[in-house]
């Protein structure tokens, strides 16, 4: 605990007390969690924790019942991301996120989903499509500008070569790749990434370990992660935060989360169905 | 297996000659009493002529024929044969660019065609008539591919822009005295703030939802047209809508007095075909507009915008679009489009009534979309020829038309169920085919 606090310095993103409920339900129930600048943070817990409700919440597609989500933007100050709706998540408070079932847009190209992540940046240069339409060299430049900046990601992640393919009709892996990398054409300050290693191959998730590490300690952007695969969790995250039943048990540093009785007995449990979690996290603590 | 190889084996000249000479053999079999004897009526009785000149000529033109044709189909298998023997199938980049210039080369011979229309037939009414009527479509069709094919937004009410389009015109032309090019812009604003107000209630619908709305609306705008007597006369319509002049010459065959007519300004003896094909011309340039304006939309950030929200509307607004201002931006350009159209029917028609904007009317516009391939700007143009000439064609067969155009519908929905043409060319490329290719074959 006194190294994580030692290594980082501010508070991006400061989640209080949230709430969420559904008719009778509580998929979340009054959860506080922190999230520090230019680091990575993990969310695990077993199916049905609340982990995406979560995600969901902090990006405005739900409305929390109670609590706040205050973010801590470098530029426009503190934001209060519970008020906003969800396309100024992304394009105000820079918060952008992924989707664990993966949302791209199929029938246009790789070069075009990544373009229109830059849409708002775009759109202005465009000055309500007249520039565009006249083709005036403001909007050409912006338009190339965008190209370029696409062209970069594709080629850190290895995609230039599918640039000009069909989304839809790539293999599964290289999507979530095709869809972090349209992430981050959005230039995010917080980079939420539900289940990103989800279908994976090992070879493929020591790739996605790779690139979390690079964009997190290079370029600072500050990661969130939901995830099962241990052996992502557990390597590269500074900070674990576990759920279970929409609370939070346990928090800490990787290793400190694994020793955790609470955590072991959520993923434990009663039910046989979660033997399978158990599996995973001791097989990841041996890897880790 | 052995007839298979030696079916497959390439022809020598001396198999070609024998082959041409079966078939000619067959042709003047069946041609001696088909072509060779003919009966003729001499002064009551009937006589039996020959004519083996005629006989002759067939005989050989079957023969050349047939050579040919062994010939082409053995050049076309040979090529088959080449291409999958280089190992290499067409790949996507190729066989994307295939089908682009096919589109291509399609849309410069429909324009060199539509252009040279009026010139061949510019004594017939009828064609002239029906090529205008194909056109209309055309523009209305490329005005819904904005909404349903490029959006994905599905619009069953259509044809209330339409509507609202021909009736501004009508209105500020026979009570205000507006002239065709005065209210043309006037009337594509009023469509597309009607299509903002349809938009704005139906921003949470999606798929069937969505489509009953805008049904509703469509009827919602023909029933006020025809119950609110006072504005819009009724199911009587409005008649004696001015036509278009020719900047400020009339088609008519004499002019009021200090004007003159089209015809006495160029010295022309006065033709009513005349106005047709002005107006044939005037359709066609406001539909080639239409299309320039659509196409360089798509690749503009609206556009592809448009086309996001078609394929995911959630990772749209996790994108950090405004899904709100995409759809009523969408509906705004479509409805001011439809129109724009409309403007056009009223001055063309010169009589509008609620009549000619029923359901039926928007049901066509979107099956012109789907038929075409949703979003494709060529597959509008032959769709709609299609379903205007289907009938047109069909009214031979008299009341069996509307049965031949359904069966034709669902042949082709069945043959291509992506519509006519569901390439979708992207609007941007990261690498330009050709550059791609030339890569490639210095790869190799």
């Amino acid at each position: 605990m006194n190294a994580a606090a030692l290594n980082t310095p501010a508070t991006l993103l400061s989640v209080q007390k949230l709430t969420m409920r559904f008719g009778g339900l509580v998929a979340i129930d009054d959860l506080s969690l922190d999230v520090p600048a230019a680091s990575i943070t993990g969310i695990i817990g077993p199916n049905g924790a609340g982990k995406t409700t979560l995600f969901n919440c902090l990006t405005g597609f739900y409305k929390p019942t109670t609590g706040s989500l205050r973010l801590a933007h470098p530029q426009h100050g503190e934001m209060r991301l519970e008020a906003l709706p969800s396309h100024r998540v992304a394009r105000d408070a820079q918060v952008v996120r992924t989707f664990q079932n993966i949302r791209l847009f199929p029938k246009m190209t790789v070069l075009e989903n990544l373009i229109v992540a830059q849409h708002n940046v775009l759109q202005r240069a465009s000055k309500f499509s007249i520039a565009g339409l006249l083709g005036l060299p403001g909007y050409r430049q912006a338009e190339q500008e965008a190209i370029e900046r696409a062209a970069t990601w594709l080629k850190r992640l290895r995609l230039e070569h599918l640039a000009d393919h069909a989304a839809g009709a790539l293999p599964y892996g290289i999507q979530r790749r095709i869809e972090i990398a349209r992430a981050l054409c959005v230039d995010p300050v917080l980079l939420c990434l539900d289940e990103p290693a989800a279908g994976l191959n090992p070879r493929e998730s020591a790739e996605l370990n790779a690139l979390l590490l690079y964009l997190c300690r290079e370029l600072g952007i500050a990661i969130l992660l939901i995830e099962h695969d241990m052996s992502v969790v557990m390597n590269v995250s500074d900070h674990i935060g576990v759920i279970s039943y929409g609370r939070k048990i346990a928090e800490g540093t990787p290793e400190q989360v694994r020793n955790d009785p609470e955590v072991v007995k959520a993923y434990l449990g009663e039910d046989d169905d979660e033997d399978a979690q158990d599996t995973a996290v001791t097989t990841g603590g041996a890897t880790a | 297996m052995s007839t298979v190889v030696f079916a497959r084996h390439a022809m020598t000249a001396a198999e070609r000659l024998r082959d041409a000479g079966w078939v000619a053999f067959v042709g003047f079999i069946l041609g001696v009493p088909l072509i060779g004897l003919t009966t003729v009526d001499v002064g009551g009785r009937l006589a039996v002529n020959t004519r083996f000149g005629l006989l002759a000529a067939t005989v050989a033109a079957v023969f050349a024929g047939r050579l040919l044709l062994r010939w082409g189909l053995d050049q076309a298998r040979e090529r088959k044969q080449a291409r999958s023997a280089a190992g290499a199938p067409a790949s996507a980049d190729e066989r994307a660019q295939g089908a682009q210039k096919v589109v291509t080369v399609l849309g410069w011979i429909a324009l060199g065609a539509a252009v040279a229309l009026p010139i061949f037939y510019s004594d017939n009414r009828y064609v002239v008539d029906t090529a205008t009527t194909v056109l209309i479509y055309v523009m209305l069709g490329w005005g819904l591919n904005v909404v349903v094919g490029l959006a994905g937004l599905l619009d069953l009410g259509y044809v209330a822009f339409y509507a609202v389009g021909a009736y501004s015109y009508a209105l500020l032309s026979t009570q205000y005295g507006w002239s065709f090019w005065e209210a043309l812009p006037v009337s594509g604003a009023l469509a597309a703030g009607f299509g903002i107000l349809l938009g704005y209630p139906i921003l949470r619908l999606r798929g069937d939802y969505l489509a009953i709305v805008t049904l509703g609306f469509g009827e919602i705008i023909r029933v006020i047209l025809v119950n609110w007597t006072e504005f819009s006369g009724g199911p009587n319509g409005i008649s004696s809508i001015p036509r278009p002049s020719f900047f400020g010459l009339d088609f008519a065959r004499s002019a009021p007095e200090g004007e003159q007519t089209f015809a006495g300004f160029f010295g022309l003896d006065f033709s009513p075909m005349h106005r047709l094909i002005f107006l044939y011309y005037l359709i066609l340039v406001l539909a080639l507009l239409t299309h320039a304006f659509v196409s360089r939309l798509r690749k503009l950030p609206v556009g592809r915008a448009w086309e996001a929200l078609r394929e995911d509307e959630i990772a749209c607004r996790a994108m950090g679009m405004n899904t709100t201002n995409i759809k009523l931006s969408a509906f705004a350009i479509g409805a001011m489009l439809g129109g724009f159209a409309g403007v056009f029917f009223a001055a063309r028609q010169g009589f509008i009534s609620p009549e000619s904007f029923t359901f039926a009317e928007s049901a066509i516009i979107l099956a012109i979309v789907v038929l075409g391939g949703m979003g494709s700007q060529m597959g509008v143009v032959l769709a709609a020829t299609l379903l205007v000439l289907i009938p047109e064609f069909g009214r031979n067969f008299a009341e069996y038309r509307m049965l031949l155009f359904g069966a034709a519908m669902v042949l082709i929905m069945i043959w291509k169920p992506g519509g006519l043409l569901s390439h979708r060319e992207p609007t941007v490329r990261l690498n330009p085919l050709g550059r791609a290719g030339a890569a490639r074959e210095a790869a190799r």
